[in-house]
């Protein structure tokens, strides 16, 4: 086949970059669709073991892995 | 020797792709032969070679992972491989663009090129059903790098037997001892081909670092909420990565 005119050819040639382009950029945008799940789960996840600290009585995890601490007493005789 | 940062591979890959793209453009000349159509060939050939290359990077981490069972190559086969299959879209949708402005048609069935790449690229689609088929995890990472190196082999065999047809349309592009083109354009697509690399590489480590934080949040989940209150770690499709994973070498 002869070679296309050049306003013919641009099309096909434009055509072809722009699919290159989309291809990565929907990959990009997935993967940042990803990403932002896993920001939003670490957010929940910090929420959460905040909670946690709160409730927990100040000091309490320390006594309980001294071996005569309070909370060791307790666990034993319990 | 040390490993770049993703943002300094990702920067890289877009200054040199733009740089290959403005190349393409403004410095290599039109062809004599097919004219401007010919410019597709500098996005065409860079995404076919890195898609094939990377089909067999992935079955050298497979190897690695058969010989040591350190997962971590698992995840960098089963990444690798991903890509590639998304470069080797690219490499199929650009070609049909190529081949309906050159030769009035979509495709063409009595092309060894073209067929052969597409029999390649079906062959890694059927990765991910008999990847996923499999519940037990080591037993999918085995068969999985089974896989992988298997067609991986498949591949180079695969593109001799090509070279050694004869075409009927597609054209050679390194068929000659000097590839067959003029310095300009030898200049350009090579540009090209090193944009492609770096990006190929810089998406897989982008994939490896996300799968890296989702696998870490999974386990940080099961720790805070214990193992009842939640599903297995990560999805099935996302085998466990740990943080290691990242740096591609």
């Amino acid at each position: 086949m002869p070679a296309l005119p050049l306003d013919e050819a641009g099309k096909y040639v434009a055509a072809a970059y722009v699919v290159f382009l989309a291809l990565i950029l929907t990959y990009v945008a997935i993967m940042a669709a990803k990403l932002a799940r896993i920001d939003r789960e670490l957010g929940e996840l910090a929420d959460l073991a905040e909670g946690r600290s709160d409730t927990d009585p100040p000091g309490a995890d320390a006594e309980a892995e001294q071996p005569g601490g309070i909370g060791a007493v307790e666990v034993h005789h319990g | 020797m040390k490993v770049p940062s993703l943002r300094a591979n990702a920067i890289a890959a877009t200054l040199v792709l733009c740089a290959g793209f403005a190349l393409v453009f403004f410095y290599a000349p039109i062809d004599a032969d097919q004219g401007f159509i010919q410019k597709i060939f500098y996005v065409h050939v860079p995404l076919a070679i890195c898609a094939l290359v990377g089909f067999v990077v992935a079955g050298i981490h497979a190897i690695r992972h058969l010989r040591t069972g350190d997962p971590v190559h698992d995840a960098r086969s089963y990444v690798s491989i991903h890509l590639s299959v998304i470069f080797g879209v690219g490499v199929l949708i650009t070609g049909s663009i190529w081949a309906h402005a050159s030769w009035g048609k979509w495709w063409v069935w009595d092309e060894p090129t073209l067929v052969s790449f597409l029999i390649v690229f079906l062959l890694y689609a059927t990765y991910y059903p008999l990847r996923y088929a499999i519940e037990d995890r080591d037993r999918q990472a085995r068969y999985a790098s089974v896989f992988a190196i298997t067609a991986g082999a498949f591949v180079p065999l695969n593109f001799i037997a090509v070279r050694m047809a004869e075409s009927l349309v597609h054209p050679r592009v390194f068929a000659t001892a000097n590839g067959g083109l003029p310095g300009s354009m030898l200049l350009t697509f090579l540009v090209c081909l090193v944009g492609m690399a770096v990006l190929w590489v810089a998406l897989v480590r982008f994939e490896l670092a996300a799968k890296s934080a989702s696998a870490s949040l999974s386990r940080l989940r099961r720790a805070l909420e214990g193992e009842t209150h939640v599903p297995a770690s990560g999805s099935r499709i996302a085998p466990g990565v740990p943080s290691s994973a990242t740096s591609v070498t």
